[in-house]
């Protein structure tokens, strides 16, 4: 059934199981989890490291089959088995450009890869390397660019494709404090510009609150589940690095840390036993 | 630059220098009479065994003045280009289908194990039946010694690929056939280039050996020749002559290298803003 108003993104009941290495069983990551992203709507999942944040993407793109449980993308069913969700970008957390591609050769992959003409890809291309700041530095190869330029270098890739989705999965943790505020503002600003739908993975709770419409807390794994879900009513266009200030930023962060600083309590003396 | 251009001068003039004294020694050593003899019992016998370097200079002379020595290095080459050719094309086809079908890769194992622990060298007398003794026996030879280099490092880099990359392939819509054109095959290149020095001087080493067990022309066949009359200076003469075209072929796929992997940053090489 494919209706006009079904979410964008609708992960019903996932539960992702794996074979241990040690032979102690299956290891449950991710365990009867529910998640929506409506249409344009801009949602953060957070929750402490190793909690199996990634796991949950993976599903969302369509890369891993879940043990049980369905995706729908409006409104169809993803199946594994009929290759990776087509309406959606990701961008990765670790570096994914392909390092014998210059700069401009690895936005027009994806074009590339659909068949457009040369030409058109690189006119194309040129111009989202004007949007992300890097006019002039497509001959460039990843290696000779700093980590911040390919970051960038990896959101016009993504975004070239104009998916409908967009998933990230802690895109700019590996960055320093001030680019990565930079890049949030420039995400937010693209963003802006056409809505899409965003599944935005963090352990930044201060991130996750500035960037989004939506927060949802996970609880530590194995067997991570959603626990908390809320909505952040502050005013759009934001910039990350002022709304951290305001009070009402403020008191969403104490609320939604009351919910979370328990479960990464928890995962912390996991780690710290193991 | 002034500065960084002295040192490196000194270095060259010190390496002619050590390259200098060793002639001057070995013509030291080995000129009848010039000496008294201190192990071997006749004047001329440290010459009849290590050879004259003056002697030794002639005869490359006059290989390059009459010409003589063209055809045979010509031949030499050839199966040495063939050998790598043939070899690299083989050992990145079957590294690729190997990698990527782990079925046809587990089957193959033992054999693959099996045939590169083998001295492949005993192999040039079989080859040597199977194809004669023209080009194709010395060709056969390095084949069988560069495929296995390429191979490995082609199975390698395939197995290697960052399972990020490939994931970020599939995302932008990447089918099998793309993935394998524009993520496997460029990562399965860098590192057949990692080991582009070794393959193109084994395949040397089979078009030399394969010559030197049996042909009809080449520089392995000129030394074999020489040897056979114990004419112990044109032998030195072919050794020094495969010697300096081993060190030019190695100086010219460090320039492709350098030319094809641009991509790669080198070490000395700090990261640009």
């Amino acid at each position: 059934m494919v209706s006009n108003d079904a979410p964008a993104l609708t992960l019903a009941d996932i539960t992702c199981r794996f074979a241990a290495r040690d032979g102690s069983g299956p290891y449950t990551a991710v365990a009867n989890t529910t998640l929506n992203v409506a249409k344009g709507e801009f949602v953060s999942v957070v929750g402490p490291t190793g909690c199996g944040k990634s796991t949950l993407l993976n599903v969302a793109a369509g890369l891993l089959e879940p043990s049980s449980g369905t995706v729908h993308v409006f409104g169809e069913k993803l199946r594994a088995a009929d290759g990776v969700n087509r309406r959606a970008g990701y961008m990765f957390q670790a570096d994914a450009l392909m390092p014998w591609r210059t700069g401009i050769d690895n936005v027009i992959a994806g074009l590339e890869f659909r068949g457009v003409p040369r030409g058109d890809a690189v006119a194309q291309g040129e111009a989202w390397l004007r949007r992300v700041g890097l006019a002039g530095f497509g001959d460039r190869y990843p290696h000779q660019m700093s980590g911040g330029m390919r970051k960038r270098l990896a959101l016009a890739q993504t975004l070239i494709l104009s998916p409908d989705i967009l998933l990230m999965d802690e895109p700019f943790s590996a960055l320093d404090v001030q680019t990565r505020q930079l890049m949030e503002n420039e995400l937010l600003a693209l963003w802006a510009e056409d809505r899409k739908s965003v599944l935005f993975i963090t352990h930044d709770l201060e991130e996750a609150i500035s960037l989004s419409d939506r927060v949802v807390v996970l609880s530590a794994g194995p067997a991570t589940r959603p626990i908390g879900d809320f909505r952040v009513d502050l005013p759009r266009p934001r910039d990350v690095s002022e709304i951290r200030m305001t009070p009402a930023f403020l008191a969403l962060h104490r609320e939604i840390w009351a919910a979370m600083k328990e479960e990464v309590l928890k995962a912390y003396a996991a780690q710290k036993a193991a | 630059m002034l500065r960084r251009k002295r040192p490196e001068m000194r270095l060259r003039i010190l390496q002619v220098l050590v390259l200098g004294l060793l002639i001057v020694f070995w013509y030291l050593m080995t000129a009848p009479g010039l000496i008294p003899p201190f192990y071997f019992d006749k004047p001329n016998r440290a010459a009849f065994f290590f050879g004259e370097p003056q002697k030794v200079f002639w005869v490359i002379v006059d290989w390059f003045a009459t010409g003589e020595i063209f055809g045979h290095l010509g031949v030499t080459l050839l199966e040495t280009a063939l050998g790598f050719v043939i070899g690299a094309a083989f050992g990145l086809g079957i590294g690729l289908w190997l990698a990527l079908s782990p079925t046809a890769s587990a089957v193959m194992d033992p054999y693959i194990k099996g045939f590169n622990s083998m001295p492949r060298v005993v192999l040039a007398p079989i080859f040597a039946v199977w194809f004669g003794l023209g080009i194709w026996s010395k060709v056969a030879l390095g084949v069988t010694l560069v495929f296995f280099v390429v191979f490995f490092n082609v199975y390698q880099g395939v197995r290697e690929v960052s399972p990020n990359l490939i994931a970020n392939a599939r995302m932008l819509g990447a089918s099998r056939r793309q993935l394998l054109r524009s993520i496997y095959l460029p990562s399965a290149m860098s590192w057949v280039f990692a080991s582009l020095h070794n393959a193109v001087g084994l395949a040397f080493v089979g078009a030399v050996v394969g010559e030197y067990l049996g042909s009809a022309s080449g520089v392995g066949y000129l030394i074999l020749q020489a040897e056979g009359t114990f004419d112990i200076n044109t032998v030195f003469a072919g050794i020094l002559v495969l010697t300096a075209f081993a060190l030019a072929l190695d100086a010219a796929v460090g320039a492709v290298e350098r030319r094809l992997m641009t991509w790669q940053p080198r070490a000395s090489e700090t990261e640009k803003v």
